[in-house]
């Protein structure tokens, strides 16, 4: 049996995208009602153990065609699993045009002009700026290597808090210790403070026309088995004035594929234009003995490195190549980052093609995993990736626990591969100098392999080629937003994260108009969830002075 | 002609040709030699067929590779005899174009060689075909269970000194199962910072 309820705000979705208009919302006056289809954990759930179940009940790996993507699956999205570089995208990446030719992003967004949303995130994510002694032994030796080739490197700023951080490398399990600044920490408790429901375990399957007088939107869902995703305990729907959709970029277009006919059509940029972020992952298999004699580094006694599973994933970054008159798809970023022993099968040993990544000289490649050092390139991919026909349920059809097919087909054009051929060639430039490494990009077996999806229904100004307004209204759908990953217009050349943030926060201001002109009573103006208000100031005198 | 299997028969009995159907056993020696050319090891035993011997020390099989592939959560075991099927299938009809002549004593998978084994796993996981995706889970599971003794909690696993968690030297947690890293940092500056760096640390 089904029961329709009815509310101010429903939003989908509790990652970066979903927490913060919800907090927003709720903190103005609205009731709102979050869904989120993963279950609800905290810290002491978060254990340091790679057993199947553990984590793979809140990560999800995504298979499409030529693309996997990895990404969260629970309350706070993929914010409780990822590794928290927080970084501000370079501002040559707003004047974008990528192979379309013309400016992607909308006009109203710039750099300076999103500067100040990203002040407002940091105020509530406190973005720790490593020290170069916090920065753990991977990123010190990657930098290390940097400065001996001539380039330079910087110690990456971190949603951590740094005091708390015990450099236990388990941060895709969720953090024990509560020093990963996810969502669980600040917007979504605040959030519920401010009376904001949220449900886990409801997946939303469609969205369409409310019945009742004054709400615009009826979104049903089912209830999902807290022990096997694939099978459903129930059903529902709620009635919405406003909708607010972020179910990251591999859930948002598939949602709005699937409610097509029911919403009497839907851009045509919905499910286009997908991006990995230009993501490409190398391998540096690290000779022990030239970490001493070129670069004289120990991390103890008599051992130079062997540090690959000490730290927190991420520690330094090059920005060398993120040159604002270089041509496009020539410019990237080159960041230390640690990958668990999941994704060891990936890193290729030998130049055989068929094999190079499995069989006897992989295992051999494994004796060494220790003085591993590894590399994500962050490219200017060309937003080559499009959903097929969505599956009758869900964002992709479960196969496993935590494995799940994807109609998403990604086949990286020549200019996302003339990027990725720049980056292999940096990162050898660097780690292979005078024999320090040996550097392999991951097999490409499975496609290319993200973390940060993102684009698959874009802002812009363009109808034809967006699929949102500035505003990150649906075109065509008064009171449908969409304000996660999926409405970044391209990929970023930095992590996606901070931006995800900052354009929800920036979002948030036009979500409250539109509810408080969908009838509720509503306000804009909420201070940070913990009651600061300098990030407010900021953002205030930005508006009032439009 | 080339003759790939000694009659020299292992523990697993029965026939498998084709598509045909296969005892449990079948299935089991046609996972390890799957799983074994993911991450090969020493022969357990001197009349080990399903693993090849290829590599000193442990490999994906002695890992637990088959009890992480059968494991309830994992949702795939129901698929297992078919998926032993179809890599038989592909094992005939590999040798067969080779004029490989493989012994009805063992699952034809079982009876390629290991070089064998290797190139047509290497077909099989990179030629875009329908089952692609379903032999890269198969590869994506054998390695897990040496990478990261996924059917077994981390700590436990160490605790027994799970083959491939040795061979990663995996470290050891503290006395309550949690990773900390008191000295984790060279402590120095390494590196030069780019010149156009904001206050924040960030890229301007
Ligand atoms: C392992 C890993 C490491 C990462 N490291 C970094 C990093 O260091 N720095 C960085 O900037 N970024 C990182 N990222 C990326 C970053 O986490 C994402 O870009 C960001 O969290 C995306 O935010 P989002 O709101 O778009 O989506 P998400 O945070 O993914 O949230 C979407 C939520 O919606 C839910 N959902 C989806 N469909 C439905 C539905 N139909 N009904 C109900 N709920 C639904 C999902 O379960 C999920 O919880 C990492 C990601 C991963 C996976």
């Amino acid at each position: 049996m089904s029961v329709t309820e009815r509310t101010d705000v429903l939003v989908v979705g509790s990652g970066f995208g979903g927490s913060i208009p919800a907090y927003h919302l709720a903190a103005g006056g609205a009731r709102v009602v979050v869904l989120e289809r993963g279950p609800r954990l905290g810290s002491r759930d978060f254990a340091h153990d790679q057993r199947i179940g553990s984590y793979t009940r809140i990560v999800d790996l995504v298979q499409g065609d030529g693309i996997t993507v990895v990404a969260g699956n629970c309350v706070g999205g993929s914010s409780v699993v990822y590794f928290a570089a927080s970084l501000r995208a370079p501002s040559f990446v707003f004047e974008r045009q990528g192979s379309l030719g013309h400016r992607l992003w909308p006009n109203a967004l710039t750099r300076s002009t999103l500067d100040p949303w990203y002040d407002r995130v940091e105020e509530t994510l406190p973005v720790a700026q490593q020290r170069w002694d916090q920065v753990p032994y991977p990123g010190g030796l990657f930098a290390a290597a940097c400065e001996r080739a001539g380039r330079t490197c910087n110690p990456v700023p971190v949603a951590v808090d740094l005091a708390r951080c015990t450099n236990c490398n388990w941060m895709l399990n969720g953090c024990h210790f509560d020093a990963k600044r996810s969502m669980l920490l600040n917007y979504l408790p605040a959030a519920t403070a401010a009376g904001a429901e949220v449900r886990a375990l409801h997946e939303v399957q469609t969205i369409a026309p409310a019945t009742s007088p004054g709400y615009r939107y009826r979104v049903a869902y089912t209830v999902l088995d807290p022990d096997d995703y694939r099978l459903s305990q129930g059903a529902g729907a709620v009635e919405a004035k406003v909708v607010v959709l972020a179910g990251g970029a591999m859930g948002t277009p598939v949602l709005l594929q699937r409610s097509a006919a029911l919403l009497g059509g839907i851009p045509r940029a919905v499910g286009r234009y997908f991006s990995g972020n230009g993501d490409r992952v190398s391998i540096a298999d690290v000779d022990e003995g030239k970490v001493g004699e070129l670069l004289g580094l120990e991390s103890s006694p008599g051992t130079p490195y062997e540090g690959f599973p000490v730290g927190k994933p991420i520690g330094s970054m090059s920005y060398d190549r993120l040159d604002a008159d270089a041509e496009e798809f020539t410019r990237f970023s080159l960041q230390q980052i640690y990958f668990p022993g999941i994704t060891n099968i990936l890193a290729q040993a030998t130049d055989r093609p068929e094999s190079s990544w499995f069989g006897v000289e992989k295992k051999e490649l494994r004796s060494r995993w220790r003085s591993w050092l590894s590399v994500l390139a962050m490219t200017e991919d060309d937003n080559e990736g499009r959903f097929g026909l969505p599956p009758a349920t869900g964002s992709f059809t479960r196969v496993a626990s935590s494995v799940g097919l994807s109609t998403l087909r990604y086949r990286p054009t020549a200019n996302t591969l003339r990027g990725w051929k720049a980056a292999d060639e940096e990162a050898r430039a660097v780690l292979e100098r005078d024999g320090l490494a040996r550097v392999r990009p991951w097999s490409e077996v499975v496609g290319s392999l993200s973390a940060h999806p993102l684009s698959s229904c874009r802002m812009g100004d363009d109808p034809a080629t967006s699929a949102l307004d500035d505003r990150n209204e649906l075109r065509g759908h008064p009171g449908l937003f969409v304000t996660d990953g999926a409405a970044v217009p391209t990929s970023l050349c930095v992590n996606p994260s901070l931006t995800i943030a900052a354009l929800a926060e920036r979002a948030s201001r036009h979500i409250v108009e539109g509810a408080a002109e969908s009838g509720v009573d509503v306000r804009y103006g909420a201070p940070a969830p913990d009651g600061s208000t300098a990030g407010r100031r900021g953002v205030l005198k930005l508006l009032n002075h439009r | 002609m080339t003759i790939t299997a000694s009659s020299a028969a292992a523990a697993p009995t029965g026939t498998a040709q084709g598509g045909a159907a296969l005892g449990a056993l079948d299935t089991v020696a046609t996972l390890e030699a799957f799983a074994d050319t993911m991450v090969p090891g020493e022969k357990r035993h001197r009349h080990d067929r399903a693993v090849a011997g290829a590599a000193p020390g442990p490999g994906a099989v002695h890992a637990g590779a088959v009890t992480l592939l059968q494991l309830p959560e994992l949702g795939v075991g129901v698929l297992l005899p078919e998926l032993a099927a179809l890599l038989n299938t592909e094992a005939t009809a590999w040798a067969l174009a080779r004029g490989h002549v493989l012994l009805p004593s063992q699952p034809p998978f079982v009876a390629l060689d290991f070089e064998d084994r290797t190139h047509l796993a290497g077909k099989l996981l990179s030629s875009a075909g329908l089952h692609q995706k379903v032999y890269v889970l198969l590869a994506l599971f054998s390695a897990a269970a040496f990478d990261t003794a996924a059917h077994l909690h981390t700590t436990d696993a160490l605790d027994k000194r799970h083959p491939g968690l040795t061979w990663l030297r995996f470290p050891a947690p503290g006395t309550d199962g949690f990773w900390r890293y008191p000295t984790y940092s060279y402590g120095k500056r390494l590196a030069h910072e780019h010149p156009h760096t904001t206050a924040g640390g960030h890229p301007a």
